[in-house]
């Protein structure tokens, strides 16, 4: 039996070391999501399919023969990862929708943003780790080496600006009445940017551009990521709180 | 039941006088261009309408970050009248667009940097209104758009940079008097009468409507408080 | 321990809570009692501070709502209808997962404390999606106590339970009583309340239109005085 006298003030100490619990708490977001997602795999399952199938309707829908395949890669690519990753988005949000869970974390004595955050990380987490796989199967499927450098760089900045955004739609659109359907609508003109320079700076990788038309694009995708992340944060808690 | 305020009476006559004489200004006054003939005259309204559009755009980005900081829902019925108006203008421009680009460049629709970004400021706007749809309680419609027209209005002149500086394909401009760009033209002094009448003339019609729709609004919630009063 | 002052609670044009003033003693056990829609669940989510007053005062052990939120929340346990649990995560994984985030010492013990006070240390380490109800209802109290918060709220918490889990969950309560926590329940059922608490309140139309303790009120009466409580 521990001493009760000792652990009533072992508690009421901790109590005031809020600040420090805010990384904390996003590890512990960021835990629980891959551990639960680890276990079911519904998630990343029915993202890489649905890639997977994005990119087979391409192939029927886009002549994809050896010379077009060059200059259109970049952008099969980007639309896969852009309607592949609703799906991650949606779910990861109606997770914390579902059982109330949303409450759950909005009692714990911790800054909203670090919901944000740790919501942030671990879809972006998702995100990458379908992206990783499809890579490997466009290469395959059609030939082109897609393991660069820079292209890799470009898919991971790419990433972040569209999870950064997507992370606050989706916590809007799952509070609504019209839910999962509204997501792509409400995300898809806002993220334009992030696609149009990820493909410009995609296919500049692919296809030995000049470097200097290359940074271009990346330095929009950075700046993009920076604003985002940063307005993101700051108006978050006006998407959860009541 | 409060009737229209007489200043807005006034502004609503002025306005369509304004019209009037913008219209006549244009087709009739302002000398036809050599190159592209009366359908130049398009222009005129055009670049009005474009004008108003963007003022509510701003607008609505600013009535948004007030909104959030004073949580006043007065701010957010000014958005939803900014956005209101902005769209409709939009669409407008847009529609004006297309008409001085199919005798100009034979086609309905060049994906130039300004028409593009003017239709997916177009989607914003209407997915903002389906997101509103989908939310009852008024303090939660208000914050998340406010969210959305930020995100929105942060993100279109990104988009519109973004698209000039890398689709290189199909080159920048509809523009009045840059000689690089294709469908130029320089204006004549009677041109630029009717050019500055047409921009005068539209930012009243904005404000016109804009105040229009307001009132509109206000009305609109005193019939929903009244409803309640009388369901009780 | 928890005051409430003139609180008023409006969704838009809709008032919820017209000017609540409710007080409550440390250790005291109270069963808010009310017809649906009377505004209950409404009321414990403000003192949750899930939900901000549109007007009024709320102070919780010291601490006022909604400025010192964080420090409020710290010091408070929250059971409601739904079990805020992940499916996909293991009972003790859950409980760790909240413990992280209250930033509580000693997680290992307390989560096997909290579990054996529950009754499941033996499924620990099953998912929760396997677990019935009552279970997870069990398990949502000890989520909620993990913390050792100077206060409890309990929202409607035994909707959808079975004979057997009602009785645990009495046995829980009960124990969380005896610990000298200061508990708020709410309840449209008066069963249950009847053995638990130590006053009852009736919150109907907005406002607190009764209340009284346990000495005042021989159990028999409660009935009685819950329909007078509501016709007045």
């Amino acid at each position: 039996m521990v001493n009760k006298a000792t652990e009533m003030k072992s508690i009421t100490d901790h109590r005031s070391q809020l600040s420090g619990n805010f990384t904390k708490a996003i590890a512990a977001i960021v835990w629980k999501d891959l551990r639960a997602e680890f276990r079911s795999r519904e998630l990343f399952t029915a993202m890489l399919v649905f890639s997977l199938l994005i990119i087979l309707i391409f192939n029927f829908a886009l002549e994809l023969d050896i010379k077009t395949r060059q200059s259109v890669t970049a952008g099969v690519l980007w639309a896969t990862f852009a309607f592949a990753g609703t799906l991650g988005l949606n779910r990861s949000m109606a997770i914390e929708k579902d059982r109330g869970c949303l409450d759950g974390l909005l009692l714990a004595p911790v800054d909203r943003s670090a919901i944000y955050f740790g919501k942030v990380i671990s879809n972006l987490a998702f995100m990458l780790l379908v992206e990783i796989i499809v890579l490997p199967i466009y290469s395959v499927l059609y030939n082109v080496n897609l393991f660069q450098a820079g292209l890799l760089l470009v898919i991971l900045l790419g990433s972040i600006g569209y999870v950064a955004v997507g992370t606050l739609l989706a916590a809007m659109s799952v509070q609504t009445r019209t839910r999962d359907i509204l997501l792509p609508i409400l995300l898809f003109p806002v993220v334009i940017p992030v696609l149009l320079a990820a493909v410009k700076a995609s296919s500049g990788f692919l296809t030995g551009a000049d470097m200097a038309d290359i940074l271009l694009p990346i330095n929009l995708l950075i700046a993009y990521d920076i604003i985002f992340i940063a307005v993101a944060f700051m108006v978050f808690d006006n998407v959860v709180e009541e | 039941m409060q009737p229209k305020p007489v200043a807005l009476k006034v502004l609503d006559i002025i306005s369509i006088s304004l019209l009037g004489i913008a219209t006549y200004l244009a087709l009739v006054f302002a000398p036809t261009e050599l190159v592209m003939g009366d359908v130049q005259r398009v222009f005129y309204f055009h670049i009005g309408t474009a004008w108003t559009a963007l003022l509510g755009f701003i607008l609505a980005a600013v009535f948004s970050v007030i909104y959030l900081i004073t949580k006043d829902l007065k701010w957010d019925r000014l958005q939803v009248a900014a956005i209101e108006v902005s769209l409709v203008f939009f669409l407008i421009t847009i529609a004006l667009g297309s008409i001085w680009a199919r005798p100009v460049w034979n086609t309905w629709w060049t994906w130039d940097p300004r028409l593009t970004t003017a239709a997916i400021t177009e989607l914003i706007y209407i997915a903002y209104f389906m997101l509103r749809q989908g939310i009852d309680d008024p303090d939660r419609r208000a914050r998340f758009g406010a969210v959305y027209a930020l995100i929105g209005g942060l993100s279109a002149p990104i988009t519109f940079f973004a698209i000039r500086l890398f689709r290189t394909i199909h080159p920048v401009v509809i523009s009045g008097s840059n000689p690089e760009g294709q469908g130029s033209f320089s204006m004549t002094p009677d041109m630029r009468v009717a050019f500055f009448f047409a921009l005068f003339t539209f930012t009243v019609i904005f404000i016109d409507l804009f105040w229009n729709r307001i009132r509109l609004g206000s009305l609109q919630d005193k019939v929903e408080q009244l409803k309640l009063k009388v369901t009780m | 321990m928890i005051t409430v002052k003139k609180l008023v609670k409006r969704f838009g044009l809709k008032t919820v809570l017209r000017g609540v003033d409710f007080e409550v003693q440390p250790g005291e056990f109270v069963a808010l009692l009310g017809p649906n829609g009377a505004g209950k669940t409404t009321f414990l989510r403000i003192l949750a501070s899930l939900s901000r007053p549109s007007l009024g005062e709320v102070n919780i052990a010291g601490y006022k709502l909604p400025y010192d939120a964080a420090q409020v929340r710290a010091r408070l346990g929250v059971v409601s209808h739904l079990p805020l649990l992940y499916g996909d995560l293991t009972a003790e994984e859950n409980l760790r997962f909240y413990g992280r985030m209250y930033n509580t010492p000693n997680l290992e013990l307390r989560v096997t404390e909290v579990l054996e006070m529950v009754g499941l240390e033996a499924r620990r380490r099953d998912l929760v999606r396997t677990f019935s109800r009552g279970m997870q209802q069990q398990l949502a109290i000890g989520r909620a106590v993990l913390h050792d918060p100077d206060v409890v709220l309990f929202d409607e918490p035994y909707t959808g339970l079975d004979q057997d889990a009602s009785s645990m969950l009495d046995d829980v309560l009960k124990t969380i009583a005896a610990m000298g926590r200061t508990v708020v329940m709410t309840s449209h059922d008066l069963v249950h309340a009847e053995d638990l608490a130590t006053r009852f309140d009736i919150l109907s139309r907005g406002v607190i239109s009764a209340s009284a303790s346990r000495r005042e009120l021989r159990k028999t009466n409660l009935l009685a005085f819950y329909k007078e409580a509501l016709a007045g």
